[in-house]
C-alpha cells in the first residue's frame, strides 16, 4: 500500500473513469474503435491500479479470486452460448442472423454485442488473475526473504559464522 | 447457408460444429464442478458424446463423400469451413476414442498424481486439449488450424505441468519454448501463403497456389510449415521436449497425449503436403515429404537405440514414441498409396499400442510409486494382469505377427521395397529398429518375470478402473492385427483421397 497522499487521491479520482471508459470501449466497439479485448484490458487496468495503490489484500477483498476464476470461465460460456443459441434456432454455429427472426441485421448486431461482452469478461478476469498470481508471488518471496534476513540477524547476534 | 435459419435445429446437420463445440463449452462448465469426481464424470460424459459424433461423421464420409460445414453461415472461401473427409474423420475417431478410453483410466491416476484442489482445472484442460486437437483436424481453414493448435498446445503445457513432480515444470517449459517456436513457424508459413494467394481456405489455397507456386515465398512457406509441424510432432532432431514431457507428467496425460497429440500434427503435415502442395508441378523436384525421409530413418534408429539405455520406464516408452513417429513419417516420405497407407494406419496402430503401454506404466507407478526399471523387479508376480498386458502390447510395439504393429511394418516394408536399392536399405533398417525394440521390451520382461520382488514391498494388482481400459486396448492390438478391414481399408481410402487416386 502506498502511503503518499497524491497517488491515493488521484487513483480514487481516476479509477471510476477508467472503469467507465472500459465499458464505453466495450459497448461502443461496434461503432468505433474498440471491442471486448481492449475493453477487458482497460477494465482490468482499473482494478490493477487499485491493487497497486491500496494493496493486494484490499483488492482481493473487492474482487475476490473466486469471483475472478468464475468470470474467466463465464465469459467463454457467454461467447459459446451465443453459438449454441444460434444452433438451437436452426442456423449454423455463430450465425448471428438467426438471433432475430424478423431482421437478420438486428440479430447480427445483437450477436456481436453479446460475444464481445463475453470476450471482455474473460479478458478482464484473465488479466486480473495474472496480476494476482504475480503479485502474490512477490508477497511470498518477500516473506521468505524477511525470514532469511531474520535468521541472518540472529546468527550475527550469536556470532556463529556460516 | 442462411436459408437454413428457419428449418429448426438439426443435430445431424450440425455434427461438424458440435464435434468441437461440445468439448469447448464443456471445459468452462467443468471448472465450476468442484465436488469429488464431478469434473471426471462430466469429462467422461462429454468425451463419450464427442466419440459418438466422430463415429457418426466417419460413417457419413466412408462412402467417399465430403461434408462441408459453413461456420457462422459464411460461405467458403470467405468464411471458416469445416471439412470432413475420410482421413480427418479417421483422425477424429482416433482422438476422441483415445480420450474416451483414457478417461476411465485417469480417475485413479489423477487422484494420486494431481492435487485434489486442481482436479476441476485438470479436466477442464483435458477437454480444451481435446477440443483443440479435434478442431485442428476438422477445420478446412489454414489459419483456424493455427488457432486450434494454440488451444491444444496451451492446454498441453498445463496438463504436462499439472502433476506433483517438479521436473514436470521444466519439461513443460521446454515444450512451451519449442512448441511456441513451432507454432510461430506455422503462422509464418500460413501468412506467406495468404500473402501470395489471398485465401486461407485449404481447398481454395490448393487451387490458387498453382500460378504463383514457383516463387521463393511459396517455397519458404512450405519450408516454414514443414519445420514448424515437425517440431510439433517431435521428429528427430526436434524431439527434445518429448521424453521429459511424457515421463514427468501424470500417467493419464502420457496416455492421452502420446496417443493423440503427435498423430494430429502428422495429419496436419499430410494435409499441407498433399492437399495444399500436392498438385504443384514446381514441387515435384522439391518434395518435402521425401526430404523428411532421412530424418525419419534416423529417428527410428536413434529412438530405438536410446530407448534401450533408459532407466525410467516412461522415458523408455517416450523414446520409443520418437522411433514410432519415425515409422509414420517414413511411410509418408516413401509416398505412393502403399507408403501413405502405412503412415496413416500406423497413426491408429501406434495410438492404441502406445496408449496401452503408457496405461500399464501408469498402473505400475500407482502401485510401486516409481518408474525406475529396477524397482519393477518381480512385478510379473505381484501385478500379473498389468504385466501381461504390458508384454502383449510390447509385442505389438515390436511388430510380431497377429499384432497391429506387424500390419504397420508390413505395409511400410512393402512400400519401401518399391524403391529399389535404397528401399531395400530402408526395409533393412526398419527390421534392425524392430530388433532394437525387442531388446528394450525384453529388458522389462526380464526385470518383471525373472527377478524376485523386493521382500518389503506390498504391491497389489492395479484397480479394475485401470485394468479394463488397459485390456480393452491390448485386445484391440490383436483384434485390429487380425481383422484389418477397418483400419487398413480406411487408411487406404484416406491415402487414395489425399493422392487424388480413384480406387
Amino acid at each position: 500500500m502506498i502511503e503518499h497522499l497524491v497517488p491515493r487521491i488521484l487513483a480514487k479520482l481516476l479509477i471510476p473513469f477508467i472503469l467507465l471508459f472500459g465499458l464505453y470501449v466495450q459497448f461502443h466497439g461496434d461503432f468505433g474503435p474498440g471491442g471486448g479485448f481492449q475493453a477487458g484490458v482497460i477494465f482490468a487496468a482499473g482494478i490493477i491500479l487499485y491493487a497497486l495503490i491500496y494493496g493486494l489484500d484490499r483488492a482481493r477483498r473487492v474482487v475476490t479470486p473466486g469471483l475472478v476464476s468464475f468470470l474467466v470461465a463465464f465469459g467463454l460460456l457467454i461467447y459459446a452460448g451465443v453459438g449454441v443459441a444460434t444452433l438451437l434456432l436452426g442456423a449454423e454455429f455463430l450465425n448471428y442472423s438467426a438471433l432475430d427472426s424478423h431482421d437478420p441485421v438486428h440479430g447480427q448486431h445483437l450477436g456481436i454485442l453479446i460475444i464481445e461482452f463475453g470476450v471482455g469478461v474473460t479478458v478482464a478476469a484473465v488479466m486480473i488473475t495474472i496480476f494476482y498470481q504475480f503479485a502474490g508471488r512477490l508477497q511470498v518471496t518477500r516473506e521468505l526473504e524477511s525470514d532469511e534476513a531474520d535468521d541472518e540477524d540472529e546468527e550475527e547476534m550469536t556470532g556463529s559464522p556460516q | 447457408m442462411s436459408t437454413a435459419a428457419s428449418a429448426g435445429f438439426s443435430l445431424m446437420a450440425n455434427l461438424p460444429a458440435l464435434q468441437v463445440v461440445v468439448p469447448m463449452v464443456a471445459a468452462p462448465i467443468c471448472t465450476f464442478l468442484r465436488f469429488r469426481n464431478g469434473p471426471w464424470a462430466f469429462a467422461l460424459l462429454v468425451s463419450a458424446a464427442t466419440f459418438w459424433i466422430s463415429a457418426n461423421l466417419l460413417m457419413q464420409v466412408l462412402g467417399g463423400d465430403v461434408i462441408s460445414y459453413e461456420m457462422g453461415g459464411w460461405a467458403p472461401p470467405f468464411g471458416i469451413e469445416y471439412r470432413v473427409d475420410t482421413i480427418n474423420a479417421f483422425v477424429l475417431l482416433i482422438v476422441s476414442g483415445i480420450s474416451l478410453i483414457a478417461l476411465p483410466y485417469a480417475l485413479r491416476s489423477v487422484e494420486r498424481e494431481v492435487p485434489r484442489d486442481k482436479h476441476h482445472l485438470f479436466y477442464a484442460g483435458w477437454l480444451l486439449c481435446l477440443c483443440g486437437m479435434l478442431g485442428i483436424t476438422i477445420t478446412g481453414d489454414a489459419f483456424n488450424i493455427f488457432v486450434f493448435l494454440e488451444i491444444s498446445s496451451l492446454s498441453t503445457y498445463m496438463l504436462l505441468a499439472s502433476g506433483r513432480d517438479p521436473r514436470a515444470l521444466t519439461a513443460a517449459f521446454q515444450y512451451l519454448v519449442l512448441g511456441t517456436l513451432g507454432a510461430t513457424f506455422i503462422l509464418i508459413g500460413v501468412g506467406l501463403l495468404y500473402i501470395m494467394t489471398g485465401t486461407l481456405n485449404i481447398a481454395d489455397l490448393a487451387e490458387r497456389l498453382g500460378p504463383v507456386s514457383d516463387t521463393t515465398s511459396v517455397r519458404a512457406a512450405a519450408a516454414f510449415l514443414t519445420v514448424g509441424i515437425a517440431l510439433k510432432f517431435a521428429l528427430f532432431p526436434a524431439h527434445f521436449w518429448l521424453p521429459n514431457g511424457y515421463a514427468y507428467s501424470p500417467s493419464a496425460v502420457g496416455v492421452f497425449l502420446s496417443a493423440t497429440a503427435t498423430k494430429v500434427s502428422i495429419y496436419v503435415l499430410l494435409r499441407f503436403q498433399f492437399t495444399v502442395f500436392g498438385e504443384i508441378p514446381a514441387f515435384a523436384d522439391l518434395d518435402f515429404a521425401t526430404l523428411l525421409l532421412p530424418f525419419a530413418v534416423v529417428a527410428f534408429l536413434v529412438g530405438s537405440t536410446v530407448a534401450i539405455f533408459q532407466t525410467d520406464l516412461k522415458r523408455l516408452l517416450a523414446w520409443s514414441s520418437i522411433a514410432q513417429i519415425g515409422y509414420m513419417v517414413a511411410g509418408i516420405g516413401l509416398g505412393g498409396v502403399d507408403g501413405l497407407t502405412a503412415g496413416i494406419v500406423h497413426l491408429f496402430n501406434h495410438a492404441i499400442t502406445k496408449a496401452a503401454l503408457f496405461m500399464a506404466a501408469g498402473a505400475f507407478f500407482l502401485r510401486v510409486g516409481s518408474m525406475h526399471i529396477d524397482r519393477l523387479a518381480g512385478i510379473g508376480k505381484t501385478m500379473p494382469f498389468t504385466t501381461l498386458a504390458f508384454v502383449l502390447s510390447g509385442l505389438s510395439l515390436i511388430g510380431v505377427p497377429t499384432t497391429v504393429g506387424f500390419i504397420s511394418k508390413w505395409y511400410l516394408i512393402l512400400a519401401a521395397l518399391q524403391h529399389g536399392t535404397a528401399g531395400y536399405a530402408i526395409a533393412a533398417m526398419v527390421l534392425a529398429s524392430s530388433l532394437l525394440a525387442v531388446m528394450y521390451v525384453w529388458r522389462i520382461v526380464e526385470v518383471a518375470y525373472f527377478r524376485d520382488p523386493a521382500a518389503n514391498q506390498e504391491i497389489t494388482e492395479a484397480p479394475l478402473s485401470m485394468l479394463l481400459p488397459l485390456w480393452a486396448l491390448t485386445i484391440g492390438c490383436f483384434y485390429f492385427g487380425l481383422e484389418t478391414g477397418y483400419s487398413v481399408d480406411i487408411a487406404r481410402a484416406a491415402a487414395q483421397s489425399l493422392l487424388g487416386v480413384t480406387p
